[in-house]
């Protein structure tokens, strides 16, 4: 649910990135803050426990521009990804414009990556989103590692639907500008089309 | 599709920073700050210059959105007041219309009760100003004008723009 401010020329989107425990979300934004020119950043927020797990969200507000002369913020946030934060996960959901979803690209995690997009599915659709209409990226993270599955088998499994979906190395920033991007244009081309469907 | 979006005129939006500020006054408060339930910062009024209220904007709906939750699991609709005290500095946030949440942020030259009590008045007003601003976004989408939005003539190449 994006926020545009006619008085003050702003348009504010919120992304969020989804995934399953200890597949990168955080990483993923950690990465944005550290490349990102201080003037267009604010502060980078996380809530996480002692051991630097995500306990509610992580928040980056994002400055990308001007499109016609509207100032264009994203704000993104992460949700916890250990399964018995259920409850927080789907406060986050609230009036998002677009999901990223980090898949962990080894072997073990698949089980975790399947069971987290169910989750998400069921999340959305709790908050009135159907996930199949909602603009959506799938990143398949972790590929420098030495046991991941093939991206072909990847895609089989979390991406059925071909939707738009990026190789990624987040500790090294690999493929996390290029996920950045292609979810702005999404959310941008949905605002888009929901002002002129009117 | 995705619901409502949240839009802000600028008449609205003067009427808006008007409450703020005589809310602010009355109250004796150090900051008056609204945000939309999703943590959108709407309109800000008095010490912001050096406060993070994109932040404050963000875990106030964060604060917001957990409460409310605990709201459900004891069969509560919400919990519309949290007042949360500090050494030095209190903040008081209250829902409006069951979308935006208003803050107070004051210090002992203030006191709970007239923050309480201000608070109850202007969120009548805000609350009037809302139920208009959304009247006229139904209009206004219903109408079909879309002259001055900025999305109607988005192109790729803008969006590559944002990004350098």
């Amino acid at each position: 649910m994006s926020f545009i401010n006619y008085s003050s020329r702003e348009i504010n989107c919120k992304i969020v990135f989804y995934g399953p425990g200890l597949c990168g979300k955080t990483t993923n934004l950690q990465w944005i803050y550290k490349k990102t020119n201080p003037d267009s950043k604010g502060k980078m927020i996380s809530l996480a426990t002692e051991t630097e797990r995500t306990l509610f969200f992580d928040f980056l507000p994002l400055a990308l521009g001007e499109i016609r002369g509207f100032k264009t913020r994203f704000h993104l946030y992460t949700v916890p990804g250990q399964v018995f934060y259920d409850a927080s996960r789907k406060l986050i959901l609230k009036g998002v414009d677009g999901v990223v979803f980090v898949a962990d690209s080894q072997v073990e995690r698949m089980e975790a990556n399947i069971e987290s997009m169910e989750n998400l599915r069921i999340n959305l659709a709790e908050q009135g989103y159907n996930l199949d209409k909602v603009p959506f990226i799938i990143q398949y993270n972790k590929r420098d590692l030495p046991n991941v599955v093939p991206l072909e088998e990847m895609k089989k499994a979390l991406n059925p639907r071909g939707l738009p979906d990026y190789e990624a190395i987040a500790t090294d920033g690999t493929g996390v500008f290029d996920t950045l991007k292609a979810i702005a244009k999404l959310v941008i081309m949905e605002l888009k089309k929901g002002q002129e469907g009117g | 599709m995705l619901g409502s979006d949240l839009v802000m005129y600028d008449e609205e939006f003067k009427l808006i920073d008007a409450e703020l500020q005589r809310l602010l006054q009355q109250a004796n408060a150090k900051v008056v700050f609204l945000v939309d339930k999703n943590g959108q910062l709407i309109a800000a009024t008095g010490e912001t210059e050096n406060l993070d209220t994109t932040s404050l904007a963000s875990l106030t709906a964060g604060n917001i959105a957990a409460t409310g939750g605990m709201a459900k699991l004891l069969g509560e609709k919400e919990f519309s007041i949290l007042f949360h005290e500090g050494a030095r500095d209190n903040i008081h946030i209250s829902i409006i219309g069951q979308r935006v949440i208003l803050v107070v942020i004051f210090d002992q030259r203030s006191s709970l009760g007239l923050v309480r009590l201000r608070v109850k008045k202007s969120a009548e007003a805000l609350g009037s100003i809302f139920s208009q601003l959304l009247q006229k976004v139904e209009t206004e989408k219903g109408s079909g004008k879309s002259a001055d939005s900025p999305f109607a003539e988005i192109t790729d190449e803008d969006i590559d723009k944002l990004f350098g």
